[in-house]
């Protein structure tokens, strides 16, 4: 085990079941550990589905592992919306990190959260922050166009893409392709590779006027190791970037984490007690009996909490 | 507080054969589980640190090359070894009658061969895996 790793492997297991279970029991637990670490560089691994975020993981991983460096991993995974269950195979391709004691792989089941991460992956990522880890490293749910919660926990964001998946129209759509902090062109060895690095230029050039950080273009065969130490170099510069002119980006997203935080608390606070009183379903009942909508009553919802705020 | 089972399937050994391991870790899914699959060709070593990491209730293991005598016991040992002796181990696959005794006994708390209707893993699951947080 590593010295700098604050915690036994089975220790934090536990902890982040915890965490992932009781979200109110998370704070108590965290409010006492969490240290914003500076150190710990984050790294967001995010794209469609099958384009190889999983195999660009393990070949980072190795990389990290290589200069020494210890890496925690949050793997997350589409959870059912019918049953609640999951399938996480995000492990199958980093088989080879099972028994490295400088590697903690926890996969997730995204349990109804739509934005690419799971309810408590910014919980456990500071929970694994606090504990001493040099590297974290977060990979979303297979993505559409606009799962871009990642981008408020992650230094950087590797949107990986592969070649012939959509038209210069889909590359031109605002959401996922802005959140890039770094553009990995996997499977580059397949037909396309040059015409979605044009559109991807493109889209870099149109956006030029108001990015501080440059995304750049790399392109990888993560199964055959290829490109990936052009990959770590852009990680490593990014890192310097950071440090010298990021200081607005770390602040930026401590505080858009935090509103998400805030707003998870609140809004669930106001719904607990409207159930409490019964007045959630009071106004259901309306809703049915066609004696209220749900506009009229977000109004008197809005009312009722002026006059609550007010008071106090 | 909701509390989600979580399980891992694995396939320790040097067989290819996945298709039992695939057909248990749907099955868990629908009944509202989160599986961790791992692949083929796992060790008892690697599978015992993901279990570990995963903190999963539960461990099964799909063997059809044989060797289950030695990798289940096995993985019952280093668990044990890890202070995890609470996380159930089961398993499946082509495992003759007259071995699951001396499994029983090292440790393997069910056996379930080929044919199994999947009620039967799910609830052996459901109502034996530990119930402190």
């Amino acid at each position: 085990m590593d010295n700098k790793l604050k915690f036994d492997f089975r220790d934090l297991a536990k902890l982040i079941t915890k965490i992932e279970n009781d979200r109110l029991g998370a704070e108590d637990v965290l409010k006492n550990i969490y240290k914003e670490n500076s150190e710990t560089v984050v790294i967001g691994i995010t794209g469609p589905p099958g384009a190889g975020k999983s195999s660009l993981t393990d070949r980072i991983i190795k990389e990290y592992r290589g200069l020494g460096k210890t890496v925690g991993i949050v793997a997350v995974d589409p959870s059912s919306p019918f049953t609640g269950g999951a399938i996480l195979g995000d492990r199958i391709r980093m088989g080879d990190h099972a028994t490295d004691p400088g590697v903690f792989i926890r996969s997730m089941g995204s349990r109804g959260s739509l934005g690419g991460l799971a309810p408590a992956t910014i919980d456990i990522l500071n929970l694994m922050k606090s504990s001493g880890f040099d590297v974290l490293i977060v990979e979303t749910v297979g993505v559409g166009q606009s799962e871009i919660d990642v981008m408020s926990i992650a230094d950087t964001v590797l949107l990986v893409l592969v070649p012939g998946m959509g038209d210069d129209v889909q590359a031109l759509k605002a959401g996922i392709m802005e959140i890039a902090d770094i553009f990995v062109i996997n499977k580059a060895d397949k037909d396309g590779v040059e015409r979605l690095v044009a559109e991807i230029n493109m889209i870099i050039n149109l956006n030029r006027h108001r990015l501080e950080w440059e995304p750049p273009v790399v392109k990888t065969v993560a199964t055959e190791n290829t490109g990936i130490k052009d990959v770590m170099e852009k990680i490593s510069d990014r890192d310097i970037w950071l440090k010298n002119y990021g200081t607005n980006v770390k602040a930026d997203r401590l505080s858009s984490q935090f509103k998400q935080m805030a707003l998870d608390r609140i809004g669930g606070n106001i719904l607990a007690i409207l159930e409490e009183r019964g007045i959630f379903q009071n106004w259901t009942l309306e809703f049915s009996a066609g004696r209220s909508n749900p506009y009229k009553a977000l109004k008197e919802l809005d009312e009722k909490l002026k006059i609550e705020w007010s008071d106090k | 507080m909701s509390r989600k089972i979580r399980v891992l399937i694995a396939k320790p050994g040097l067989d290819g054969h996945d298709r039992g391991a695939k057909f248990v870790a749907r099955a868990l899914r629908d009944a509202g589980m989160e599986v961790i699959y791992t692949g083929l060709r796992q060790t008892p070593e690697s599978i015992v640190n993901t279990a570990i990491q995963e903190d999963v209730d539960a461990v099964g293991m799909s063997i059809l090359s044989g060797a289950h005598n030695t990798l289940l016991p096995k993985v019952v040992e280093l668990l044990k070894e890890k202070g995890a002796e609470d996380i159930l181990v089961f398993g499946g696959g082509v495992i003759p009658d007259s071995d699951i005794p001396f499994l029983k006994e090292n440790g393997v708390q069910a056996v379930f061969t080929p044919g199994t209707p999947s009620e039967e893993f799910v609830n052996f699951i459901k109502e034996n895996v530990r119930k402190d947080g």
